[in-house]
């Protein structure tokens, strides 16, 4: 998976403006031409050792795993890699490819800004040129990151268009690469797009679930029954599940943001109630109206706020090899102050949501039982959000 | 022959392509503009569907987009706004939209909605060919052309492709961008164009970027059709007297292409 024409069963392809086409096919040449080459994995995996910080620690829970009072919850603390998240991981791994293809030009988009710092940072340190789009209403609530990425010399433009977040900077970082096709290259920041991208993301990401299954082996000297993940465009879940697809007995969770609620239409949980639609260059889940408008979103996490989502979780969803869930705004808060008072450590407003979702299940498993969560990232640039929600001014 | 084809069957004729977004500034706009574009001597009318993510148009086509959706448009809307026109004009009729709309309408429902309305053909921005084979099946079966896109970026393997597979005409993207008027057209059109010429048979017409009747002037010395969009949603944005200049515009831009200047083929 995907098949050549870039197909997880009946979702992704490349829906994309004929201008992109032949860049497209450039890049799957040029993707396809590293798999064989040593020297390309060896610098990444050099970059990712001294530059990233990997690997990064499985870590047993214990506190919060009392807490729990069930299964026993070990992290995956994608929270220590470099620049604060797993997006490191794809950022290194594009930036490279870039490089190798003589693009000095990178754009990218960015919904939290955690994409956007670890594209910064990556273009800083490899000396390419950085652009990144980011909605007018992230940039106001992830204002810390947009001023990491300007020390970091990158320029972050801001995008007025529809609804101001993720979508809508996406839209403009695709608008800018038709324009500049020749010599930009787009490092997109999740499993979506049009392929190769989601195969792409996914394998540069999937470093974490390679990691997490030797270290389980190690720790607990075996798999775990249950791998919990968050859901946006779902580049964390997709590269901690995909090592595991094969281990039948590993249940693989994705946590989507259910926002205000399901039933209220404020949220962003597009495989628990979106319909199969066309967004961003690939075929999946989509939140659309009756007429095929995409919707918009809401949740208090700026990294889940994506009316999509990869083809790759569309295919687990359907096959039931992966099954989704919904975590609302006020839970994931409570996630969030959980792991604070519980285990000293604080997570991103995303990975919340994955926290909240596996206390709860813990809770109703044996102790025999073992959950993984991936911990994507840390909450540093969530601090004025969760003050703010917690009626604290600071 | 199919009456784009007979649009283009009028020797030493260059055809002239207006768009407009339907529902934009309103849907009487619509109904009153379209007709003025057939008088004015226009020799088909693309008529967008708005779409809530237009990521191939600028500025000026996004606004349009999304000033119609909240305006209450819908692809429903759109198809009876082109049956409505059908009574009123004789030229060809060919719908404009992003695939996502017609995905979620369901594509043969879709196509047979076109029929009845009288819609001669589509062009889908974000369908390239490895994606229609499905909607090109049932848009041959209903007698609706399915016109592809070429660019400047476009390899000659991708240019033999649409080459085989667009009906109608093949829609030559100018430039390496979004659509939104230009002050420069790229100095490589007519290579490229030139390029299309050799594999293609079917009408080559010329889109984005073209707003002035020199720049049509010079399309029309390599081209089959001329097509202008952002230009004449911006001689729209006033609601209620934009007849005048729209009138203007498109006369002006049909006499450069009828003056006896530049060869064709």
């Amino acid at each position: 998976m995907p098949d050549k024409k870039g197909y997880f069963g009946e979702y992704g392809g490349q829906f994309v403006p004929e201008t992109l086409m032949p860049v497209l096919d450039e890049l799957s040449i040029a993707y396809e031409g590293l798999k064989a080459d040593t020297a390309f994995w060896a610098e990444f995996d050099l970059l990712s050792r001294d530059y990233s910080g990997r690997p990064t620690p499985l870590y047993l829970a214990a506190k919060l795993t009392r807490h729990a009072g069930g299964a026993r919850i070990f992290l995956k603390r994608e929270d220590m890699a470099h620049t604060g998240a797993h997006k490191i991981n794809n950022a290194l791994g594009q930036g490279l490819l870039a490089r190798r293809m003589g693009k000095k030009r990178i754009i990218a988009e960015t919904g939290a800004g955690q994409h956007g710092v670890a594209t910064a940072a990556v273009c800083a340190m490899l000396g390419l040129d950085c652009i990144i789009y980011m909605g007018e209403k992230d940039i106001h609530r992830q204002s810390l990151n947009v001023f990491r990425m300007k020390l970091m010399g990158a320029e972050v433009r801001s995008v007025t268009s529809g609804s101001q977040t993720l979508k809508d900077a996406i839209n403009e970082a695709i608008r800018d690469w038709v324009t500049n096709a020749r010599d930009t290259y787009y490092l997109l920041g999740s499993v979506v797009g049009p392929y190769p991208y989601p195969m792409m993301v996914r394998d540069f990401q999937s470093v974490i679930g390679k990691e997490t299954r030797q270290q389980i082996l190690a720790q607990a000297g075996r798999l775990p029954d249950y791998i919990v993940a968050c859901v946006g465009g779902g580049s964390n879940a997709m590269g901690i599940f995909y090592p595991f697809l094969n281990d039948k007995e590993v249940k693989l969770i994705g946590v989507e943001a259910a926002g205000r609620g399901l039933d209220t239409g404020e949220h962003a949980a597009t495989l628990m109630a979106g319909r199969v639609g066309v967004l961003h260059g690939s075929k999946s889940y989509v939140l659309q109206d009756s007429y095929g408008q995409i919707k918009e979103t809401h949740s208090i996490s700026a990294g889940l706020d994506y009316p999509g989502v990869g083809p790759e979780h569309s295919y687990l969803k359907d096959s039931g090899r992966a099954s989704y869930v919904a975590v609302s705004d006020e839970e994931a808060l409570e996630g969030f102050q959980l792991l604070c008072r519980a285990e000293g450590i604080t997570p991103a407003l995303e990975s919340a949501h994955a926290i909240f979702h596996a206390v709860k299940m813990a809770g109703s498993l044996a102790q025999e039982q073992i959950i993984v969560v991936n911990l994507s990232g840390r909450g540093d640039k969530d601090m004025g959000i969760v003050a703010e929600a917690l009626g604290v001014k600071l | 022959m199919s009456r784009i084809a007979a649009a283009f069957n009028r020797p030493g004729h260059v055809a002239l392509i207006p768009y407009v977004t339907v529902g934009y500034p309103s849907l009487e706009s619509t109904l009153e503009v379209v007709p003025l574009l057939a008088s004015c001597g226009c020799d088909i009318v693309e008529l967008g569907i708005p779409f809530s993510d237009p990521l191939a148009d600028g500025v000026t086509i996004q606004q349009a987009s999304f000033r119609a959706l909240e305006n209450g448009v819908t692809p429903e809307t759109c198809l009876k706004i082109a049956g409505q026109l059908r009574e009123k004009v004789k030229i060809p009729l060919v719908l404009m939209t992003y695939f996502n709309p017609v995905f979620s309408y369901g594509l043969g429902k879709f196509v047979s909605a076109c029929a009845r309305s009288g819609v001669d053909g589509l062009i889908i921005p974000d369908l390239p060919p490895e994606e229609g084979l499905e909607l090109e099946a049932i848009t041959r079966k209903q007698d609706i052309d399915l016109i592809y896109l070429l660019a400047p970026t476009s390899t000659p393997e991708r240019i033999r492709l649409v080459a085989e597979r667009s009906r109608g005409f093949i829609y030559l993207v100018s430039v390496a961008g979004v659509t939104g008027a230009r002050n420069k057209l790229p100095a490589d059109l007519e290579a490229f164009a030139a390029r299309v010429r050799q594999v293609a048979r079917q009408p080559l017409c010329v889109g984005f970027g073209i707003s002035t009747p020199e720049q049509a002037k010079r399309v029309a010395s390599i081209a089959d059709g001329v097509i202008v969009g952002s230009r004449l949603i911006q001689l729209m944005e006033v609601e209620n007297n934009f007849l005048g200049p729209v009138g203007d515009f498109i006369t002006g831009l049909r006499r450069a292409l009828d003056e006896p200047v530049g060869k064709k083929r």
